[in-house]
């Protein structure tokens, strides 16, 4: 899919830029291109190094255990057949505490023993609400830092680059009651049509 | 939330010694893992940003923004982040290099400049994520989750503009 709209943009800069006759800057542009990249990198590079060390630190130091702690009783509500199986509650909170930390390394193996898990249960065919649920709960972010993107706005001279958080939890939030919402019901008309 | 990295440090830091955590070298290998991050993202952010700069060069992506901009200003989303919004359900350094771009050119504690940083840091990548949980679970019908997963990509964009125009004002 990705490479379709790569593949699109480059197709339609050079058309368009063959009727314009603007081809040559359209040339020059790819270079100017990969010197933003670089650019961008090396900008990020200080704040995503600074957040990773400081989450590594704070995982190593307890905070880990205590957020999942923490989360438990939400998971229960989440996901009560799932947190049934033991291994399956582990992969869940690791799931959700890396989610939260941002840390998308651990993130994913623990959400993809997770998925396993409540596949395990929920049989063969149409994958079940908990493990859509979970498809759900991982495809809308609940990062609680974004680091990379506050890097970004600090790189760009921003007085006070972590000053969006609240706006980023409140639109995340309402993003995500949306995805379970819709869940919800659009799970509740298909049992009625069958 | 100015203060925010220097309490945080200060946290690991106490805790990380009550509990005898090698904090010098816990904080390097997280280091570490961060630059590996910048070197992993650097191939896909370049390969967007060659794209987007020659779309630029060429006129069609004004041309684009002219004709997709009443429609997402009316929403209270800024023009600019047409390109941003096609490409966050597939890439996340793509998005994030689209929105560089935007947050640079338009400032970046701007109304647009924040209402880009908050819909890059409300949204995820919804397809990648989808496409890697189905697949390790053996799923090929997704059944409901594309529809409600991009309900709430939608709402994320909207909110967005709302929360930082009544946060900031």
């Amino acid at each position: 899919m990705l490479d379709w709209i790569w593949g699109g943009m480059i197709l339609l800069s050079c058309l368009w830029g063959a009727l314009e006759g603007t081809l040559g800057e359209v040339s020059a542009a790819a270079l100017e291109g990969a010197e933003q990249a670089v650019a961008l990198c090396l900008d990020l590079c200080a704040g995503v190094c600074l957040w990773s060390g400081l989450l590594r630190l704070l995982e190593r130091s307890g905070i880990t255990e205590y957020l999942s702690r923490f989360l438990q009783p939400l998971l229960w509500r989440l996901y009560p057949r799932g947190s049934r199986d033991p291994e399956t509650l582990t992969a869940l909170t690791e799931n959700l505490t890396a989610n939260l930390l941002g840390l998308g390394n651990a993130a994913t193996p623990a959400g993809i023993r997770a998925a396993r898990g409540l596949r395990r249960q929920e049989g063969s065919g149409e994958p079940g609400p908990e493990l859509c649920r979970l498809a759900v709960m991982n495809s809308a972010s609940v990062q609680l830092v974004p680091a990379a993107v506050c890097a970004l706005r600090a790189s760009a001279g921003s007085r006070s680059p972590y000053d969006i958080l609240p706006a980023v939890w409140i639109t995340s939030g309402l993003a995500l009651g949306t995805g379970l919402l819709a869940l919800f019901f659009l799970e509740r008309w298909g049992r009625r049509g069958d | 939330m100015r203060s925010l990295t220097a309490l945080l440090l200060l946290l690991g830091a106490v805790l990380g010694l009550r509990r005898r955590v090698p904090l010098v070298s816990v904080l390097g290998e997280g280091i570490g893992d961060g630059l590996r991050t910048v070197l992993r993202m650097f191939p896909p952010v370049a390969a967007i940003l060659i794209a987007a700069a020659m779309l630029r060069a060429c006129g069609a992506l004004e041309a684009l923004t002219a004709l997709l901009g009443p429609v997402l200003e009316k929403l209270g989303i800024p023009r600019e982040t047409v390109g941003l919004m096609l490409l966050r359900p597939l890439s996340g350094s793509g998005a994030l290099a689209a929105g560089s771009t935007v947050i640079r050119a338009a400032g970046p504690d701007s109304l647009t400049g924040r209402i880009t940083a908050v819909m890059l840091g409300g949204t995820e990548t919804t397809f990648y994520v989808l496409g890697v949980y189905f697949g390790a679970a053996g799923i090929r019908r997704s059944g409901k989750v594309i529809p409600a997963a991009m309900a709430a990509d939608l709402v994320g964009f909207l909110a967005a503009g709302i929360t930082v125009r009544l946060l900031f004002r």
